[in-house]
């Protein structure tokens, strides 16, 4: 009998121009290789939302992109709360990643709201953070990445950051963190994209997906050989 | 008025520089720091005054087509041919042709210029006319998002002061042509079959192909590999080409657009398609060369768009491929754009060879699309003795970025006569 595991991809037209597409292919086949069979639904504005969700990702996108799905994002806001707080794993990079937040404020001082479920703010600056980054986290290891935002991220409350940067900015240009978790949400600035370079955390949402819907342990039969060499490699590489 | 002296001393560094084996910006940087006036000079006094041509993706043949279009017609081109499409390049192409006493001796200049360096450009010398190819995912990180490098294009319209030729079919450039009330706008575009094969960034996620109903200058209606149909003034005129891949042939389409704003009337309609049937594909760019009596072709792949393309307009069967991906600056740094790009035509055939600095990231990325991969070393030299030696029967083709290609060239060159860059 095949164990289907439903993945959602959020606003996949308007939140996914820096390649965050990698993160979707990467849990879709891992998924096969360890046996089960994944299903990519998408989520664009106005769509009904779906049920049965076991994993959701989402991507980084223009500002305009933003501003064109915020509305339906705070609609489906507490369909997505519960969803994090019943520990549903969740991996949303750079622009989700800020609306997962409080708010984002633009340089014009105007205020977005977020969704509220990771303790953030972020404010908008006029210099970019841009280049290749490396961090260190305790239940990953070393992350490696590229970001490239405007917004600055800063955690409070409880929210834990995703890994210490070790080259690159990260979250913002004061703190040395990178991304923010809570329970089994993930949120982060690294492009790159960023499972296919760092398997550890792709493992950790189907790890959790399958534990939930499955009660089964994951156990890794996949060779990531190559993928060492390709983490190598990106460590030698300039900012 | 230009001082003598400083010519005299670029075009010194100019030859130096060659003898060296390279550096095509760095006499013209010399030139630009000791007399910042030096291509405004040169280019003011040109009748037919200054063309620029940019966009994200095929501006390099794109130039070469519209500076051999010129020619056909009997005019003599100023152009920076050597594909340094910064300000610098400009200086340096112009020191190879130039009077001493700074003279051009030309009709017309056609300029290929990268967007950043363009607003720039455009601030002390406004083109008469311009060509605006389109705008894709590409220097993400040297440009931030595509919306900012739309801007940066923008700034280039808004300068001309004749005749802007713009892209019907994309969006963001489409829109260019509200904020232009004293030029002319002209637009090529595509048939509505062909658009289809045509995705752009924001259809590659589940966005939408429109149709416009905008009026084309000139139109591709039909390629079939060799012969491309174009529809210009209510006529349709065939052709067979030298210039391989659908995206290069749209951008005949754009080249023939911009010759018409500027000839007008004067144009010779029967030589200019003669003119277009032999241009061949600038440096790198579909270019092939005979490897041990088998061809081999290299095609340069920067952003997503233009490696789906290239994908979609060449057959896998038949050829051994190779992939090589660098991420040195000119190339851009960042390789999320790999896993935007669909390798799954490969699935049967495979890919014989991964090389370049990011060799492993495309070894996953093929990795993930499930397509087998015979080799992979990040040493170029190595890599492409081993792709030549174990295809010695096959035709060959090798997808690269920039410094990539640049490398390959020269590889390449050692075994075969090439034209020399430059």
């Amino acid at each position: 009998m095949s164990k289907i595991i439903n993945i959602l991809q959020l606003y996949p037209k308007e939140m996914n121009i820096y390649g965050d597409y990698g993160n979707a292919l990467v849990l879709i086949r891992r998924l096969q290789w360890y046996g089960y069979e994944p299903n990519l639904l998408t989520y664009n504005p106005g769509d009904e939302f779906p049920k049965d969700i076991d994993i959701i990702i989402g991507g980084g996108g223009q500002d305009s992109g933003q501003i064109k799905i915020h509305e339906d994002l705070m609609s489906i806001s507490t369909k997505l709360k519960k969803l994090a707080d019943d520990g549903t794993p969740m991996l949303v990079i750079c622009g989700l990643y800020q609306l997962f937040g409080k708010f984002f404020k633009t340089v014009n001082d105007e205020t977005m709201d977020g969704i509220g479920i990771l303790d953030i703010e972020t404010y908008g600056k006029t210099e970019r953070l841009i280049g290749n980054v490396i961090s260190k986290s305790e239940d990953f290891g070393v992350i490696v990445g590229y970001e490239n935002h405007s917004g600055q991220t800063f955690l409070s409350g409880k929210t834990k950051p995703l890994a210490t940067v070790v080259r690159g900015a990260g979250n913002n240009m004061k703190d040395g963190h990178e991304g923010a978790t809570y329970k089994n949400v993930i949120g982060s600035y690294l492009h790159g994209s960023l499972l296919p370079k760092n398997p550890a955390i792709a493992d950790f949402l189907i790890a959790k997906a399958i534990e939930r819907k499955y009660s089964e342990k994951l156990e890794k039969t996949i060779d990531d050989s190559l993928t060492e060499k390709a983490r190598k490699s990106a460590l030698k590489r300039p900012r | 008025m230009l001082k003598p002296y400083v010519t005299v001393l670029g075009k010194a560094v100019r030859s130096v520089a060659r003898m060296r084996g390279g550096g095509s910006a760095l006499p013209g940087l010399v030139v630009e720091k000791i007399d910042p006036n030096f291509i405004k000079n040169a280019l003011d006094s040109l009748p037919l005054g200054v063309v620029i041509i940019s966009g994200t993706n095929g501006k390099t043949t794109t130039t070469k087509m519209v500076v051999e279009l010129l020619q056909g017609q009997g005019l003599k081109v100023f152009t920076n041919r050597t594909g340094s499409n910064f300000t610098r390049g400009v200086a340096a192409a112009l020191l190879g042709e130039v009077s001493i006493r700074g003279k051009l001796d030309a009709d017309i200049a056609v300029l290929e210029l990268d967007e950043a360096h363009a607003t720039h450009f455009v601030r002390t010398i406004p083109p008469k006319y311009s060509l605006i190819l389109n705008v894709m995912r590409d220097q993400l990180d040297r440009f931030g998002e595509i919306d900012s490098t739309a801007n940066l294009l923008q700034t280039i319209a808004n300068a001309t002061s004749d005749t802007v030729v713009l892209n019907r079919e994309d969006k963001r450039i489409t829109s260019l042509q509200n904020s232009l009330i004293k030029q002319r706008v002209l637009f090529f575009g595509l048939s509505d079959d062909l658009l289809a094969t045509f995705p752009s960034d924001d259809q590659l996620h589940g966005g939408t192909v429109n149709s416009s109903s905008m009026p084309a200058d000139v139109l591709l209606t039909k390629f079939d590999g060799k012969n491309a149909t174009f529809k210009m003034d209510d006529n349709l005129v065939s052709t067979p080409l030298k210039l391989t891949g659908i995206y290069n042939v749209y951008n005949a389409a754009a080249a023939l657009s911009l010759v018409r704003a500027i000839l007008k009337e004067k144009i010779d309609q029967k030589s200019l398609i003669d003119s277009l049937s032999k241009v061949m594909p600038a440096f790198g760019r579909g270019e092939k060369v005979i490897i041990n009596g088998q061809p081999l072709e290299l095609v340069l792949v920067k952003n997503p768009s233009g490696f789906r393309l290239g994908l979609q307009s060449f057959d896998p069967n038949k050829y051994a491929t190779m992939i090589a991906i660098n991420d040195n600056y000119a190339d851009g740094r960042d390789m999320s754009w790999l896993w935007d790009v669909d390798f799954s035509s490969f699935k049967e055939v495979g890919i014989k060879q991964v090389s370049g600095i990011r060799a492993y990231d495309m070894g996953l990325r093929l990795k993930y699309d499930e397509v087998n991969v015979d080799d992979i070393d990040p040493n170029l030299g190595r890599a492409f003795k081993k792709f030549i030696n174990k295809n010695d029967k096959r035709p060959k083709r090798i997808y690269c970025t920039y410094t990539a290609m640049l490398a390959l060239r020269r590889l390449a060159g050692k075994m075969t006569d090439m034209e020399s860059i430059g």
